[in-house]
């Protein structure tokens, strides 16, 4: 299998997908728009990485943008397991040994979704404590970028190099370094297990949260049910933000300063819409227009401006479980594999699977994936989340 | 019938940061070349991140300040999206939602007394490129040296009722900014969009609205403003057409206006709250801050040098230019007699640059200096001759006024022997002009005495020398 678009060492033992910037390596997000795009910098999560000595392996594949489920979408062709059902290429290479961990943007849950189907770890951090710099934007409010690798060490050792303030960011939040730990004692935490998000899923799915709830039981955890009744709202607020800040991100991607132009035009408004109509794929269209609906005049108010008062609730809502729990449990997607399909159903297929994935993004909170299932933890609950994820790993082997 | 003409300004102004507004560049006045002021983020290139500039918020407040307006505590930028190839981004960050400054006004002189002009609002953009076309390859190029370059926008109300109004408010507040320190005001960077309407005198109701767009020269939105009242009178007192609320462009060669194609300007913007820049806050210690560091006024300068003595006409000379105050303040804070600052200043100073050519706005001298000269003078270390011949070198050739004395051994005292030696020497060769003097032709002395001081070089003290000079001309009677 073909994890990578772009080798950088083959010796490197980290990968990073193809939103994040490597200064000197083309980097397309998945995109035929970003063709030749050649960056003048690094993000500054991969010049953490250099610093502390890591060395790259290359650059994963992503869906365009990152918009879709769990890379389907790329300009460089699908990331299949072996049984022929999709995954993310990042989680697929660390399930394979290629690399120890791998770097990826966290903006619509693809790479937690790519973790639960590749059987791996995917942790996405608080909002501002990995800097955005060098990362091709999308959801600027919400993406964040996280890590991947096979058990909560290796996400935690990433993560304390990764995590810190960044000038550069300006939503960077100002302290320098985090401590995490994935030793903390779990027996005593309560855990809330999100009804809404349980009955929404499959089967097969169930089991696996059932199993883990039993583990987490004998651990010495409690875990409870709990109701998130607007989980849906905050699902569609995000789908609106999420199309809403691409739509006005990938607007720069014209044909005029770098990535693909098209070879036929005969004005600036046919090198604009040639360009974008033959550069973009039909998903990263489908929120071009559906952002630009939301955003105007006449909907702003109903749409974009609704979208943010329901962040607020979202937030205060979590706050209010996290007073009483100290993480959340739920599936971290509906189904536990997905075949192959045609690529018109994207942007439904993951409009549906934003209701579990959804609530991190859009307040804030870090989220994830272990064993096929995710936990959210309040702010700066990284070393929970890491310690749960441990303790289950660790009885498991 | 009667019509009153109601007029409303926007107009952009740059501010004097050292940066643009949104990374780290330096402003586009230190650019030689097309795109010598970028970087990959004033370019657009993807993964770079906006920060803030504070110096630049400071500045828009402190404009604020000084018309009068309410400082918004909590302000926010916000993205408006539109395609043009000098928009890198395809996206401008302005504030939309909650500018910086509302509520405020401004005084305008008149013939007739003067007028409050309200200031509905001021907010901060950052500024697009500039699309350079080339006739000959029919390409056209993209310059983004003045993109992110920073911006504010001074919204009026409503509140001009005449042409003259609109200049005199225009004139104010480029001298007001400029002394600000706010904006260098420079040619063109200055630009407006003028609203305009015109009503039955005494009536209430706004007439249909022309938004003439982007106009710079003053000259020139006078006429488009004579333009539009006619052109809307005629349409209003003999039908010649049906006006409409529309964008016009007014074209300087025809000396007329023409609306602008709808594509143009029926655009729908989507502005939205740019997630990438935090709310500015401005708290109470940082507007303490920012009251504190503003530059005194117009108005408080002329008080305070009025105060030291100095003529209506200095004054009006002086604040003319925020630099010259400064170099006038810097150089008697140093201890110089003001009076006689102001003179060097703008007497020989002046004299020095207009002999180049220049204006005593383009004046460039460390205030030490020109300290340090008016110091050796006053202490009769060199005489003011000298002094000023210093100076055209401390301003001419940038030297420092110190090392050039000491060079050309300027202050080295003239013994009086030598004085009288030389006195001698001229009074011999100069045989007509000593006996026109002694004919009685008393301007012949002056001659005599510019021949002494071209000897001496300037050196010696001329009233000594004009004191040998008589005695020894005097014998010879
Ligand atoms: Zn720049």
């Amino acid at each position: 299998m073909d994890y990578f678009v772009t080798e950088i060492d083959r010796a490197g033992t980290v990968a990073v997908d193809d939103t994040i910037l490597v200064k000197g390596y083309e980097t397309k997000a998945g995109s035929h728009i970003l063709d030749g795009f050649v960056p003048l910098f690094s993000s500054d999560a991969v010049e953490r990485l250099l610093k502390a000595g890591c060395t790259l392996r290359g650059k994963t594949h992503t869906g365009e943008f990152g918009l879709d489920l769990v890379g389907e979408t790329s300009y460089h062709g699908v990331c299949k397991k072996a049984d022929g059902t999709l995954s993310s290429a990042a989680a697929e290479a660390v399930a394979a040994g290629e690399v120890k961990q791998a770097l990826c943007v966290d903006v619509n849950g693809a790479p937690r979704r790519g973790a639960a189907l590749s059987g791996v770890d995917f942790l996405k951090p608080t909002y501002g404590t990995v800097s955005r710099y060098g990362i091709i934007p999308t959801a600027c409010s919400g993406e964040q970028v996280g890590v991947c690798a096979s058990d909560a060490e290796g996400v935690k050792e990433i993560l304390s190099v990764i995590a810190g303030h960044d000038g550069k960011d300006g939503t960077s939040l100002p302290a320098e370094k985090y401590e995490y730990s994935a030793d903390k004692d779990i027996a005593g935490m309560k855990i809330a297990l999100v009804k809404e998000l349980y009955d929404a899923s499959e089967d097969a799915v169930k089991a696996a949260m059932d199993a883990y709830s039993a583990k987490l039981r004998k651990a010495g955890a409690a875990v409870e049910e709990i109701s998130l009744p607007d989980v849906k709202a905050y699902a569609t607020a995000w789908q609106i933000m999420l199309s809403a800040e691409t739509c006005n991100n990938i607007s720069r991607y014209d044909g005029v300063k770098f990535g693909y132009r098209t070879p036929t035009y005969k004005d600036i408004d046919e090198l604009y819409v040639n360009s974008r109509t033959e550069g973009m794929g039909f998903t990263a269209k489908m929120n071009v227009l559906y952002g630009s609906d939301v955003l105007s005049k006449n909907r702003y108010m109903s749409c974009y401006d609704k979208s943010l008062r329901i962040r607020r609730l979202a937030s205060e809502k979590m706050k209010e479980v996290f007073a009483g729990f100290d993480a959340v449990l739920c599936p971290a997607m509906s189904g536990a594999s997905v075949a192959e399909y045609d690529l018109a159903e994207t942007f439904e297929k993951t409009a549906k699977e934003l209701l579990f994935t959804t609530v991190p993004n859009l307040t804030g909170i870090p989220a994830m994936v272990t064993c096929g299932v995710q936990l959210w933890a309040a702010a700066f609950g990284e070393s929970t989340l890491l310690s749960i994820a441990g303790a289950m790993e660790r009885s498991a082997n | 019938m009667k019509y009153e003409v109601v007029i409303g300004l926007e107009t952009h102004v740059e501010l004097s940061t050292k940066s643009k507004i949104f990374c780290a560049c330096g402003g586009h006045s230190e650019a030689n070349e097309p795109n010598d002021c970028v970087c990959p983020a004033c370019c657009g290139m993807p993964g770079m991140l906006p920060v803030t500039n504070r110096h630049a918020v400071e500045l828009a407040v402190q404009a604020g300040i000084m018309l009068n307006c309410k400082i918004n505590q909590y302000a926010t930028f916000d993205k408006k999206s539109y395609y043009y190839p000098d928009l890198p981004c395809a996206y401008q960050i302005t504030q939309w939602f909650h500018p910086i400054c509302t509520e405020g006004y401004v005084d305008v002189p008149t013939k007739s007394g003067t007028s409050r002009i309200g200031i509905k609002q001021i907010h901060m953009e950052e500024d697009a490129g500039k699309l350079v076309h080339d006739d000959w390859a029919d390409v056209t190029y993209v310059d983004f040296n003045r993109t992110s370059v920073p911006l504010i926008e001074i919204v009026s109300k409503p509140d001009f009722r005449s042409a003259e109004e609109v200049l005199n408010y225009l004139d104010k507040l480029k001298s007001m900014l400029r002394f600000g320190g706010i904006s260098e005001c420079e040619e063109g960077a200055m630009r407006c969009d003028v609203n305009i309407s015109i009503r039955p005198e005494g009536t209430e109701e706004l007439g249909v609205r022309s938004e003439i767009k982007n106009m710079s020269s003053l000259a020139s939105i006078e006429r488009a403003i004579k333009y539009e009242v006619a052109r809307h009178t005629d349409a209003l007192e003999r039908h010649t057409e049906t006006l409409v609320q529309e964008t016009r462009r007014w074209d300087d060669m025809k000396n007329r206006t023409f609306a602008m194609r709808n594509k143009e300007t029926a655009a729908d913007y989507r502005y939205f709250p740019d997630p990438n820049l935090m709310p500015v806050v401005v708290d109470d210690a940082w507007l303490a801050e920012i009251k504190n560091s503003m530059h005194a006024t117009i108005e408080e300068k002329t008080a305070e040098f009025t105060g030291m003595g100095l003529s209506a006409q200095d004054i009006a000379s002086l604040v003319s230019e925020r630099k010259l105050c400064d170099i006038f303040d810097a150089v008697v804070a140093s201890g110089r007699k003001p009076t006689d600052t102001a003179a060097w200043i703008l007497t020989d100073c002046a004299g020095i640059l207009r002999r180049g050519g220049k204006v005593i706005g383009e004046l460039d001298i460390a205030p030490e200096a020109l300290s340090y000269i008016i110091g050796m003078v006053d202490e009769g270390k060199i005489n003011r001759g000298v002094g000023k011949k210093v100076l055209s070198a401390v301003i001419e050739k940038g030297v420092s006024p110190e090392q050039y004395i000491k060079e050309q051994a300027l202050d080295a005292k003239v013994d009086e022997s030598l004085i009288l030696e030389t006195v001698r020497n001229v009074l011999t060769e100069n045989t007509k002009a000593v006996a026109d003097y002694l004919g009685g032709k008393e301007k012949a002395l002056q001659s005599l005495f510019g021949g002494c001081m071209k000897v001496l070089r300037g050196k010696g003290d001329p009233a000594v020398i004009r004191e040998l000079l008589v005695k020894e001309i005097e014998k010879l009677r």
